[in-house]
Parts: C-alpha cells; sequence; structure tokens
C-alpha cells in the first residue's frame, strides 16, 4: 500500500500539521492569527517567489516543449467553470449568479495548494518541470472570466467583460503571479539565483506560517457549513477528484511528466480563494459568499491539502503506467 | 453658516459647521467609493482600515476586513453620497453609513 504510506507522508509534513494547528486554534478560540498586513505581506511574498521561479525556468524552456501544456492549461481553464456551472445549476438547483460564482472558483486555481503539491513531490524526489508555476499565472484568469461571462449571457446582469477583466488583472494576486514570471523571465536563472537567499530558501518556511494563518480562516467558514447544505459540500469533494483525474489524464496526454502530470492535476483540481473572492464579490454582488467561500476554502482545499495531492499522484501513475 | 466658539477671548477659533459622512464597507469596494465620494464633489477623505461585526457577518475575503472611510462635506454633497450608498450599494454589499454634523476648523477647505 505504497500510497497510503505517501497519503502518511503527506499529512506529517510541517505545511499540513500547520494548517491543523491553525484549524485547532480558531476550533479551541486559541490565538495564533497574524495579523491581516502580515498575511496580506505572506501572501504577497508566496505568490511572487512562485512566479519568479517560473520565470526563471520559462527562460530555459523553448516554445515547442511548453505548447501542448500551455494549449491544455487553457482547455481546462474554459471547460472547467462551464462544467461546475451547469452541474451546479442542474443538480443543485442553485441560482444563476451562485453557480456561476462558484463555478468561477473551481475554474481558477489555488495557488498554495499548487505550491503544496510541489512540495509533496519534492519530498519524494519525483521531478517535475519547472515552468508549472508558469502555467498557473496562465491558469489563474481564464476560469474567473468564463464564469462571468456565463452570468452575463444567462442572466444579462453582473460586471461587464471589461471591468471584469479589468479586476482579475490588475488584482493583487495576478500582477504579483505575472509579474514575477516576467522578472523571471528577463532575469534569467542567474538573476534569480542572486535572490534566491531570500525568494527561495525561506519559501517552504514561510508557507508553513501561512498555512497556520489559513487553517484559522479556512475554520472561521466551517460555521457557515451548515447555510450551504449537503449539496455543496459534496460538491466541493466530489469536484475537485474528477477534476483532478481530468486533470491527470490531460496533462499526461500533453506531454508532461509523472511529476507535472500530478502537479497539473493538482491545479485543475484546485479552487481559488485569492483571486476569484475579491472579483466575484464585485462582478456577481448577488451572489452568496456564504457558498463559494465556504466551499472553496473550508472544504476543497483541506481536502486537497491532505488528501487530494497523494491521491491525484497516485491517479496520475496509474494513468503513466 | 460661520460661528464662533470658545469662551475667551484669546482661544477664539473661527470654525465652519460641516457634515461628517462616514462609510464602513468590505475593502473590496474601497477604490469604488473613493471614486463615487469624488463624483459627488467632496474635497478629500481619510481612510482607515477596521475590525468589526454587524447583520452581514460573510465577507468576500474577510481577512482584507473593511475600511472606514470619512469626509467632510456640506449638507447637499452628504445627501447626495448618501443616496448614491443607498441605491448603488446598500442592497448588495456590506456598507453601514451615517452623517453628523461637526464644527471644522479653516472649514472653508471643504465645501
Amino acid at each position: 500500500m505504497e500510497s497510503l504510506e505517501l497519503l502518511h507522508l503527506n499529512l506529517t509534513t510541517p505545511m499540513v500539521l500547520g494548517f491543523a494547528l491553525g484549524v485547532f486554534a480558531a476550533l479551541v478560540k486559541g490565538d495564533v492569527k497574524l495579523p491581516d498586513a502580515v498575511h496580506s505581506a505572506l501572501s504577497a511574498y508566496l505568490l511572487f517567489a512562485i512566479g519568479l521561479k517560473g520565470g526563471a525556468e520559462l527562460s530555459n524552456t523553448t516554445i515547442g516543449a511548453i505548447f501542448l501544456p500551455a494549449m491544455a492549461t487553457l482547455l481546462v481553464g474554459v471547460a472547467v467553470p462551464i462544467q461546475s456551472y451547469a452541474v451546479l445549476r442542474k443538480l443543485g438547483k442553485l441560482g444563476i449568479s451562485d453557480a456561476a460564482a462558484i463555478a468561477a472558483h473551481y475554474g481558477s486555481v489555488s495557488i498554495v495548494t499548487f505550491t503544496a503539491a510541489g512540495v509533496y513531490l519534492d519530498a519524494q524526489d519525483t521531478t517535475y518541470e519547472g515552468y508549472m508555476s508558469a502555467l498557473v499565472a496562465f491558469l489563474e484568469v481564464p476560469g474567473i472570466l468564463v464564469a462571468i461571462l456565463i452570468a452575463r449571457v444567462a442572466s444579462k446582469s453582473g460586471a461587464t467583460i471589461r471591468e471584469s477583466l479589468h479586476e482579475v488583472l490588475t488584482g493583487k494576486s495576478n500582477m504579483l503571479l505575472v509579474g514575477g514570471v516576467v522578472i523571471g523571465l528577463v532575469a534569467g536563472a542567474e538573476g534569480v539565483a542572486s535572490v534566491a537567499p531570500f525568494f527561495v530558501d525561506p519559501f517552504r518556511g514561510v508557507l508553513t506560517l501561512f498555512l497556520i494563518d489559513m487553517g484559522v480562516v479556512a475554520a472561521g467558514r466551517l460555521r457557515d457549513l451548515r447555510r450551504v447544505g449537503w449539496f455543496l459540500v459534496g460538491f466541493a469533494i466530489v469536484a475537485p477528484i474528477i477534476n483532478g483525474a481530468l486533470g491527470a489524464a490531460i496533462g499526461t496526454a500533453a506531454g508532461l511528466s509523472l511529476g507535472g502530470a500530478t502537479i497539473f492535476a493538482t491545479m485543475v483540481a484546485s479552487a481559488s480563494y485569492i483571486a476569484a473572492p475579491v472579483a466575484v464579490r464585485i462582478a456577481l454582488p448577488d451572489a452568496n459568499p456564504a457558498f463559494y467561500l465556504t466551499s472553496s476554502l473550508a472544504i476543497t482545499f483541506p481536502f486537497n491539502l491532505t488528501i487530494g495531492i497523494p491521491l491525484y499522484h497516485a491517479i496520475a501513475k496509474w494513468i503513466h503506467a | 453658516m460661520q460661528s464662533q466658539s470658545g469662551s475667551t477671548p484669546e482661544n477664539e477659533v473661527q470654525t465652519v459647521e460641516l457634515e461628517r459622512v462616514t462609510i464602513v464597507a468590505e475593502s473590496v469596494l474601497e477604490s469604488r467609493l473613493i471614486t463615487l465620494i469624488r463624483q459627488v464633489g467632496a474635497r478629500g477623505w481619510t481612510l482607515t482600515e477596521v475590525r468589526g461585526e454587524g447583520s452581514r457577518g460573510v465577507r468576500a475575503s474577510e481577512w482584507e476586513g473593511n475600511v472606514k472611510i470619512e469626509t467632510l462635506v456640506p449638507k447637499a454633497i452628504a445627501d447626495r453620497l448618501l443616496a448614491a450608498l443607498a441605491r448603488d450599494y446598500f442592497p448588495l454589499y456590506a456598507v453601514v453609513a451615517y452623517a453628523d454634523r461637526v464644527r471644522v476648523v479653516r472649514g472653508e477647505k471643504y465645501s
């Protein structure tokens, strides 16, 4: 039962345990919450560092090598929100705005979940394509836009696409991530090596600290669990599994290695909670934040962090074999 | 609207009565609210990041908190601002707004 061993290994990393500490502290009303400004600074650090790393790797990658994976990223970026919207409307009987808002979150990507997948693979010396962090930047935006576009077509309400585009592209998440990629690309691997003592070496430590805080935030959302209903709780677990399996298959078909396909699957399975909530709050104000935040942050995120990543790894292994 | 205050001539200060409009809102609205404040004709504003709890417990990103924006304006502008808030923001967002009369030093700067 090698997979179970890997699951155990994943559950005992400082990152996952840090997240558990945050959840535990919130439940017993203990005090581990970081000041808001520190939380923002840590998330800015993580976004920029990921971008920088991806950009540096991208400078050593030919367009031919990344073309298929990039197209695969675009494909899932468009397909996942459409499929999620259909499921949420038809099976979940949710309203247009609520369904589109949730679809935006699942169509976009969680940078922290993505990063955790990389750390998980590093721990077992499984290599993956370094340009994955550039693909993650590519996946963040389309899902949100497609979902908002669906709501606009379906109900003629919500913000215009131009407004939403501006919101998503100029949001903190996208600016730092894409900015990091561009800077990494221009500076090249050598340039990035000069700032590595700050942006590369302490990365996992910062991630662990950030995850303690994410645990507190996620646990805070658990109180809304009853309000969101069992359908959405189920969706927040089943959708990542299906999307993850599809991601593993598409990633493999696009020529990614086992490690790369695992990360790609994790990207597709994850739900955004930094970029999407802000964009959706502005573009679809009548959608209930309790629905999209609780499902993406309180259920899907912890699920992916603990069970999801080893599961997608196992699926990718099975497909590769 | 000019009034004199201070009990003795040496601490006599010229003040003007204005309205202080205070808006507490989820921080995703920050740039939009500032644009609105400018549009209705206010000359300036002060923003602080705040925390709190109200009837709308849920926030778009709760760790980003709320903002409190204050602006000093003549009554006509205050009314215009409150009306615009009531029309565009109260139905869908977590927004609290109120106005009170204040005595402002160098009040002519604000109207």
